[in-house]
């Protein structure tokens, strides 16, 4: 399929909780007069035993919060011949911190080092080499939840023996070195082969992690030729169309990239740059692909 | 205008508001889904945070 061969003349927005994200990209489409509707995930019901359905040729922008209705809606929409952005095989990978690493790496996109074990005995053995601290992050999860700090052997056992009595998902030791960098990270978005605008992100002064949603500042972050270009391949490695490529700077190795988001959040990036990512959004998208 | 569930505060409506949008108590914080019906809308409980909630 190739994209940009026509283009479509209305948009289906589909969410499960409109934020400033949705409100901004449905009133953006309503001002250049393109047909948007918008779809809450909740209310739908998809007969996956058919080839076609009201969805087919539409082009879906994929704005679920929730990131298994997300996944999952995706599938099934893509599967009956939508055209979602961003499609399934993005959304796999992103949301996944383990299948994003190994991709980015793939690609010769730099990422900090990780190891992964599946017991807590071989994840704490392979520490003492990896060395401390390290951060142990859930594959699946946003936000900054369930990540931590492991400043040593004890703190990495307590942990550990909690994990164990979680969801199997959390029995998989993704453990990544604690890089050395100035307090804050990057969040740069991406349009297609654009990078909008970027922003970066301060932590608290009493947190180490860098999430907005956690509170921090944010300013705006030039975009220099070596930022554009790391986002650009990062966004083709997961085969993303719009998406949010964080990174860190790291005092050893510069740039980092240590997660990208297919449903990223914008609202703070538009504050901070003035730049108009949703009208970018919805240009892009009434000229994606048609089937 | 709608009434808080919680503590009965007035939430006041942006007239640009849209169906799914969340709207916050003043008073409380609580937080409400606006459901649209004939001549505007009325609110339910919103999901403030869910477990695989990000980005």
């Amino acid at each position: 399929m190739t994209e940009g061969k026509k283009t479509s003349s209305s948009l289906t927005l589909l969410y499960d909780t409109i934020r400033w994200e949705e409100k901004a990209i449905y009133e953006a489409a309503k001002k250049k007069g393109i047909e948007i509707k918008n779809i809450d995930c909740k209310d739908i019901v998809l007969d996956l035993n058919t080839f076609s359905s009201e969805y087919t040729n539409q082009t879906i922008i994929q704005r679920c919060v929730s990131y298994f209705k997300n996944l999952h809606s995706t599938a099934a929409l893509e599967g009956l011949g939508a055209n979602v952005i961003n499609p399934l095989n993005t959304n796999v990978t992103c949301g996944n911190k383990l299948f994003t690493h190994m991709l980015l790496q793939k690609n010769g996109i730099r990422t900090p080092k990780v190891i992964t074990a599946f017991s807590p005995k071989s994840a704490l053995s392979a520490l003492e080499n990896f060395g401390y601290p390290a951060i142990i992050k859930p594959t699946i999860g946003s936000w900054g939840r369930l990540i931590a700090l492991l400043r040593d052997k004890d703190a990495a056992k307590g942990v550990f023996e909690d994990r164990e009595h979680m969801f199997p998902l959390y029995h998989v030791y993704y453990l990544e070195e604690f890089v050395s960098r100035p307090p804050r990270d990057i969040r740069a978005i991406v349009v297609g082969d654009v990078v909008a605008a970027a922003i970066y992100r301060y932590s608290e002064s009493d947190e180490w992690k860098t999430n907005m949603a956690l509170g921090g500042r944010a300013e705006n972050c030039p975009i220099t030729d070596e930022l554009e270009e790391v986002c650009i391949k990062s966004s083709r490695a997961v085969g993303g169309k719009i998406v949010g490529v964080d990174l860190m700077e790291s005092s050893k190795e510069g740039l980092l990239v240590h997660e990208v988001n297919n449903t990223t959040e914008f609202k703070n990036t538009v504050k901070i740059t003035g730049i108009n990512i949703q009208d970018m959004i919805v240009d892009y998208s009434v000229n994606y692909q048609i089937n | 205008m709608v009434k808080c569930e919680e503590c009965d505060a007035e939430i006041k409506i942006p007239e640009d508001s849209i169906e799914g949008e969340i709207v916050s108590c003043p008073d409380c914080g609580s937080s409400y889904e606006l459901v649209k019906i004939e001549g505007g809308f009325t609110t339910k409980p919103a999901q403030v945070v869910g477990e695989d909630w990000g980005q």
